[in-house]
């Protein structure tokens, strides 16, 4: 297994921390330059999660929450791949997601969209990468929310990822977007990544091949983690 | 023209929302049934060897109101400085520990707990020893992107002093932001550790 230290962040291609059009990030954005810390063990190893930690219905949102019933909403696969910046993939990776109901509502004491709460759905989920990178959960579409920023700003459907690779410095939390929502290029938080063509990355597409007809659609997302540099090199240069 | 790398870029990153609760610590904000129990809610056993000890916090914005909607991670090495983890190749680390650490604040203060054991010194290059440690990552609604940061034992000021990270920082006056001070509460040896995210007081974040 390559264990070496970890490629650096591009933090151009991030949002940076301040993006005043996404006004909460005005008081919690620090100001001064980050240290830069080259990857100790303590950056290079991370916990592992295992099979053991996940129950059956875990990675189905239909069914993990549900009272009496199915939850409202149109169903949906999301499934794809979590590699590392040199296209390897990612087994064993923890990730878990969290979403509103179909009406836009979030399960949650300080939420207080006046959409109805679904009795059926919970709105979180988790699953493993298998072997190959690849990954797949149930759930329904999430609805689009009006949230208080500017005076009628709404965020697309979203879907939220948080991401366990293999180094704690891999660890990331993203959103995942739908193909053709307007919503997306409307959205200050969206709009806190500076390039399209990582706003893009962000974006799953609907993918028919792997819709279950008559049931439920599919959209694919692959992540991609931080890549690391193989330990041949770095051990000489360290003269271990 | 040149060759390509045929590198992918990483996924950016998006702020992990004003629920981020609801995916990473459901029990806490009363989605119960769904997992048995949230991750990195406990991190000790009866076996774990170690000193037990707590670390308290709260995460500040730049205006000194303390977050109630963040989530704080740790990762640390167990009590003989080893990692839980497969890239961990000098030994084999306490089975009876995680290393790994989740807390989402209480709801009213923000306050984050930990209770841990004190970590042992964990190798720089050339097998030079770190000072003990505690690695942090924080999230929260208008974070952007994870901040990583760390936190040190105000008891260990020798080990502190020769740290090769430690002693690299430039600006000397911010270094006490990465350091907390012990205290005996409540029978138990404690460290107080307050993060802040923006201002005079700073806390030091890594690029790592
Ligand atoms: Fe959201």
């Amino acid at each position: 297994m390559s264990a070496g230290s970890f490629y650096q962040r591009d933090r151009r291609w991030h949002p940076p921390a301040l993006s005043p059009a996404y006004k909460t990030s005005v008081t919690r954005s620090p100001q001064r330059a980050l240290v830069a810390l080259d990857n100790t063990l303590s950056e290079m190893t991370g916990p592992v999660f295992g099979q053991e930690t996940l129950g059956p219905l875990d990675d189905d949102m239909i069914r993990n929450f549900a009272k009496d019933g199915d939850p409202i909403g149109p169903r949906i696969i999301v499934h794809g791949r979590v590699l590392d910046e040199d296209a390897r993939p990612v087994p064993g990776a923890l990730i878990e997601v969290w979403q509103a109901n179909a009406g836009g509502r979030y399960r949650h004491k300080k939420e207080t969209y006046l959409a109805p709460l679904d009795p059926n759905f919970g709105g979180c989920g988790r699953t493993l990468s298998a072997e190959d990178g690849s990954y797949r959960f149930r759930t329904i579409m999430p609805g689009p929310y009006p949230w208080p920023n500017g005076p009628n700003d709404w965020r697309p459907a979203h879907i939220h990822f948080s991401i366990f690779g293999h180094g704690f410095a891999q660890r990331l939390i993203t959103q995942m977007y739908f193909e053709g929502d307007p919503l997306i290029w409307k959205c200050p938080i969206v709009s806190t990544i500076p390039d399209r063509a990582a706003i893009e990355r962000l974006i799953a597409p609907l993918d028919l091949a792997n819709t279950v007809p008559m049931d439920a659609r599919a959209y694919k997302f692959d992540i991609v983690l931080r890549g690391r540099r193989s330990t041949l090199f770095e051990n000489r240069m360290e003269g271990n | 023209m040149v060759q390509s790398l045929d590198r992918l870029k990483e996924s950016p990153s998006q702020t992990a929302g004003p629920y981020v609760h609801i995916g990473c610590t459901p029990n806490v904000c009363g989605i119960e049934g769904v997992f048995p129990r949230d991750l990195g809610a406990m991190m000790l056993q009866p076996e774990t060897r170690g000193e037990r000890i707590r670390i308290i916090g709260r995460v500040f914005d730049g205006v000194g109101i303390a977050l109630k909607d963040a989530l704080v991670e740790v990762w640390q090495a167990d009590a003989d400085g080893l990692y839980p983890s497969p890239q961990e190749t000098r030994g084999k680390a306490d089975p009876h520990f995680t290393g790994f650490g989740r807390s989402a604040g209480d709801m009213t203060s923000g306050e984050f707990t930990f209770d841990t054991i004190k970590p042992g010194a964990v190798p720089f290059k050339n097998s030079r020893p770190q000072a003990p440690h505690i690695t942090l990552w924080i999230v929260a609604r208008g974070i952007n992107i994870g901040l990583h940061t760390r936190l040190y034992f105000g008891d260990e000021e020798t080990a502190n002093a020769a740290d090769p990270i430690l002693s690299r920082i430039e600006h000397r006056s911010r270094v006490p932001t990465l350091i907390a001070p012990r205290a005996m509460e409540d029978g138990r040896p404690t460290y107080r550790h307050d993060i802040v995210l923006q201002g005079e007081k700073e806390t030091i974040f890594f690029d790592i």
